[in-house]
């Protein structure tokens, strides 16, 4: 019985880690209405910068976030402005078929870059460290990556209602015409929230890193994973991309309990339920 | 006095049907003329072609991007692979099972992930394949992760000889590119084929119109997964080796294909033809360079989106109104005396 409460517990963190791969995109297709087929190839870029970082300065990934989140966000921006701005449009074919090019050339500069070993970020003690309550052993890693989840969504969405550059995001999300008549310049709002979305995946690319071993083909599962959390979740609702999160990781848990070949699939499979049962997630958005 | 006539055929379109017809004869022929590499080569074209007619007609016209046709492609090779082992049937009647199989399943599949939209929709496919190769590594009767090879026994069956062998699988692919895109040019002309037009012109007017816009969806994808499956089955008759991860690659069966449409010219019926044919001379040229020719591709696919969505047969076509598939009304005004 204890067993599978704690693969409960363990599926539960394991959500918060899901939500950050999903707050990035949730945030984009909010902003934007663009949908990122390269986010996971981005989640895993944010990795691999944070390894070289590690490497090269000599120092913790939890340290290497104040290098490489800016460095995301930078990039973020360049890419949103010098790129993806020129595929916004009524058509859907474009935005797509760009960032789907971009997932194929960053996948395969990184292995250019890096080879197809897999690599791990070292994050020391903490990776082993644990605490113990009532028969259930919780990592405390796995337990600092659901607490960075809630701060993440927390911030974004203190961003979102309480400050200037929120109302600017859901400015030109209402209407972009109109935001950029009141003086809003829309190219540059798309830009910052691109630079915020990729500041997150920073986060969530740095903690995947010191949780598993990445090699640069693994983008794509973590894009379906993070998807997988939006729409569970319901779209555009930021607090139920967390709980679709939770459940996709309680899903996976217990499938792998149940048999170790079904963890992925048991999520997927979740994830085809709710769909079936609620096409529009479990915690739409409510239409004011 | 002046008369107006409308036609669809055209003096290039006639010509070009010519031209096509000759070409037939010859590629049909191929395997008196062309050496054994040469043959494999062309019959790997020919497959890639009919994939990329095949996301052409989704993606160019009914507007269903999918990024997860490796599915059909995945699930027409394992059942070849398992007919043909425990189903004991000959592997070209068990290629065209599995394109009725895969019909029979794109129903309730398409009843799920038509409830997301545009680039969703294009996750959700992808959803659906990782669940096809997640599914059929689980099944160790067909090797599980690693895989298995189709018995010497299957293959002998399908020919005497290995030539003998290699000309049929060769003449199968050019006979199952020949039926894809007569399949998808007739559909195109058809009453459905215009509806289909319709809605890629405007659902909203098309619904107005009383065109079933689900509906047409639905027989259009149902389609596709099942000539896609055939499709791969033919892809794995000739490698004759199938592993969960071959079957089921984003890359060989997606990027690629979406890379040929695109840089050929989506919602074209030529598009695909002058992508695979370009596609293949930048893989036989740059293949050896590896990682790096993928990113060249990835960026001159992403180049023609933003400057030339089109594609390479769009620009032709807007620069000589050519139009080699007959598919739009012309009128023609004719002045007889004064």
């Amino acid at each position: 019985m204890i067993e599978w409460v704690n693969a409960v517990v363990q599926g539960v963190l394991l959500g918060g880690l899901y939500a950050l791969f999903a707050a990035g995109l949730s945030l984009i297709f909010g902003v934007m209405r663009l949908v990122n087929i390269a986010h996971g190839d981005l989640i895993i870029l944010a990795a691999y910068l944070g390894l070289s970082t590690t490497v090269m300065l000599g120092i913790h990934p939890f340290v290497a976030l104040l290098i490489v989140m800016p460095a995301m966000a930078g990039i973020g921006y360049i890419l949103q402005r010098g790129l993806l701005n020129q595929t916004l449009g009524p058509d859907i074919l474009p935005p797509l078929l760009v960032t789907f090019g971009l997932s194929v050339i960053l996948q395969n500069a990184l292995l250019e870059g890096y080879t197809a070993d897999p690599q791990k970020l070292n994050a020391g003690a903490i990776e082993t460290a644990s605490l113990s309550a009532g028969g259930l052993t919780i990592g405390v890693l796995p337990l600092l990556t659901f607490a960075m989840a809630i701060a993440v969504i927390a911030t974004l969405q203190w961003v979102f209602y309480a400050t200037a550059l929120g109302r600017g995001f859901r400015a030109v999300s209402d209407n972009q015409d109109i935001a950029q008549l009141m003086g809003l310049n829309k190219a540059h709002v798309f830009g910052l929230a691109m630079a915020l979305a990729l500041a997150v995946t920073a986060i969530a690319g740095i903690l995947l890193g010191v949780r598993t071993s990445f090699d640069p083909a693994i983008g794509g599962g973590r894009l379906i994973f993070g998807f997988e959390a939006v729409i569970i979740g319901g779209l555009g609702n930021i607090w139920g991309t967390l709980a679709g999160g939770v459940i996709l990781g309680v899903a996976q848990t217990v499938g792998a309990k149940i048999d170790p070949g079904w963890q992925v699939l048991a999520g997927h499979v979740a994830f085809l339920i709710v769909l079936a049962v609620r096409p529009n997630g479990l915690f739409p958005r409510v239409e004011h | 006095m002046s008369t107006a006539t409308v036609t669809r055929a055209t003096r290039a379109s006639r010509i070009a049907m010519i031209i096509a017809a000759l070409a037939l004869i010859v590629l049909a022929l191929a395997p008196w003329w062309a050496g054994r590499a040469d043959l494999r080569l062309m019959g790997e074209i020919f497959l890639y072609l009919s994939l990329a007619c095949l996301w052409n007609l989704m993606a160019g016209y009914a507007g269903l991007v999918s990024v997860g046709q490796q599915a059909f492609v995945g699930f027409g090779g394992y059942m070849l692979f398992a007919l043909t082992i425990f189903g004991g049937l000959h592997p070209i009647a068990a290629i065209l099972l599995a394109g009725v199989l895969a019909a029979a399943l794109s129903v309730p599949v398409a009843a799920l992930i038509f409830r997301l939209k545009g680039a969703y929709f294009a996750i959700g496919t992808w959803v659906v394949a990782e669940v096809f190769r997640l599914t059929f590594a689980q099944i160790s009767a067909l090797g599980g992760g690693s895989g298995t090879s189709l018995p010497v026994g299957i293959v002998k069956s399908l020919a005497d000889g290995r030539s003998a062998r290699e000309a049929l699988s060769y003449w199968l692919a050019l006979g199952a590119a020949v039926t894809v895109m007569a399949c998808v040019y007739l559909f195109l002309r058809s009453r459905r084929g215009l509806a289909l037009t319709a809605i890629r012109d405007s659902e909203t007017a098309a619904a107005g119109l009383g065109i079933d816009i689900w509906r047409t969806k639905l027989e259009v994808y149902v389609v596709t997964s099942a000539f896609t499956a055939v499709i791969g089955g033919l892809l794995f008759l000739q490698k004759l080796r199938i592993s969960p991860d071959a079957a089921f690659s984003v890359n060989d069966w997606t990027a690629f294909v979406i890379f040929i449409v695109v840089i050929g010219g989506i919602g074209t019926l030529e598009g695909p033809i002058i992508g695979t044919l370009l596609f293949f001379l930048l893989r036989e040229t740059l293949a050896d360079f590896g990682t790096i020719y993928l990113m060249v591709l990835g960026a001159v696919a992403i180049v023609i989106m933003l400057k030339a969505p089109k594609g390479v047969w769009g620009l032709v076509r807007d620069r000589y109104d050519l139009e080699l598939f007959p598919l739009s009304y012309r009128v023609n005004t004719q002045n007889k005396g004064n």
